[in-house]
């Protein structure tokens, strides 16, 4: 039935979120953790988002439609990719991981950036919330049938 | 004397059905606001309303033959028109044509459509029950 597939195809988007959430979370947790070398430095951690499609996961719900036709199946994400711009070096050497010329390098995370990528995330997590909660109150009107 | 549900109930179950199948493409745009590249797609009441009673009338697909010598193709299947992408009011970085507003506002709009052809079909049980009491 194609309101059920609703559910699924709104937590595909939630957990998409989630995880959107999870790596701004870790973004700016991270934001000031220091290094003394470059390849030991935090780097910002974006999710790729892609679509998801109906006949990778198999089976057709009878759908009014034809197969090659489908709604499509929600979002996932297909990975976590570092950001590879360039770290910010920063003359500290009071500091204890600076290095030998006195420089610890500071991670690539634009903490603005991520702020404007956690409410973008949060808003697309409340819609698909409202989206799951209006398909519920559909199908219990369904089931009131003939009532 | 039988009962048949499908001549009872008439379109109003395939219209609950295509506003269920309009909520799932609505819910798969939102779900894909944040994807790049995603195209947002919509379903035409009309197109599929005119297929469906094409279904059922059972002519199907045909071509227009303004000439004699043209030849019918009455056997040709249709690649499913109904199910479109949405034209972008506003470009995006990421090719990404969903616009959130656009697709919530659609969403509650079937949602309130599909209750009221819910409505309708419920009635349509209601009368059969009544015309089986018969009080």
């Amino acid at each position: 039935m194609s309101l059920a597939s609703v559910f699924n195809i709104a937590g595909t988007g939630m957990s998409a979120q989630t995880t959107r959430l999870n790596t701004v979370a870790s973004n700016i947790a991270n934001a000031e953790t220091v290094s003394s070398s470059i390849d030991k430095t935090y780097r910002a951690r974006h999710p790729v988002f892609a679509t998801m499609l109906q006949n990778a996961q198999g089976g057709d719900s009878g759908s009014l439609f034809s197969d090659s036709d489908s709604a499509g199946a929600g979002v996932q994400v297909s990975g976590v990719v570092e950001d590879q711009s360039n770290l910010e070096a920063r003359y500290e050497p009071s500091s204890p991981s600076a290095n030998k010329d006195g420089y610890v390098y500071y991670p690539n995370v634009n903490v603005v950036e991520e702020m404007a990528d956690m409410i973008s995330a949060s808003r697309s997590f409340q819609t698909n919330a409202d989206i799951m909660n209006t398909a519920k109150t559909m199908m219990q009107k369904v089931l009131t049938l003939g009532q | 004397m039988s009962i048949s549900f499908d001549k009872a109930l008439g379109i109003s179950e395939q219209a609950l059905k295509f506003r269920a199948q309009r909520a799932e493409v609505l819910a798969n745009n939102i779900a894909n606001a944040d994807t790049p590249n995603f195209k947002a797609r919509d379903l035409d009441f009309s197109t599929v309303l005119k297929e469906q009673s094409a279904k059922t009338s059972g002519s199907g697909f045909e071509i227009e033959r303004t000439n004699d010598r043209h030849i019918d193709a009455d056997t040709m299947a249709v690649a499913d028109p109904a199910l479109m992408y949405r034209i972008s009011t506003q470009p995006s970085l990421d090719q990404n044509t969903v616009d959130s507003q656009i697709e919530q506002s659609n969403y509650a709009q079937n949602s309130v459509d599909f209750q009221a052809s819910f409505t309708l079909l419920n009635s349509k049980f209601k009368g059969l029950i009544s015309a089986l009491r018969g009080d």
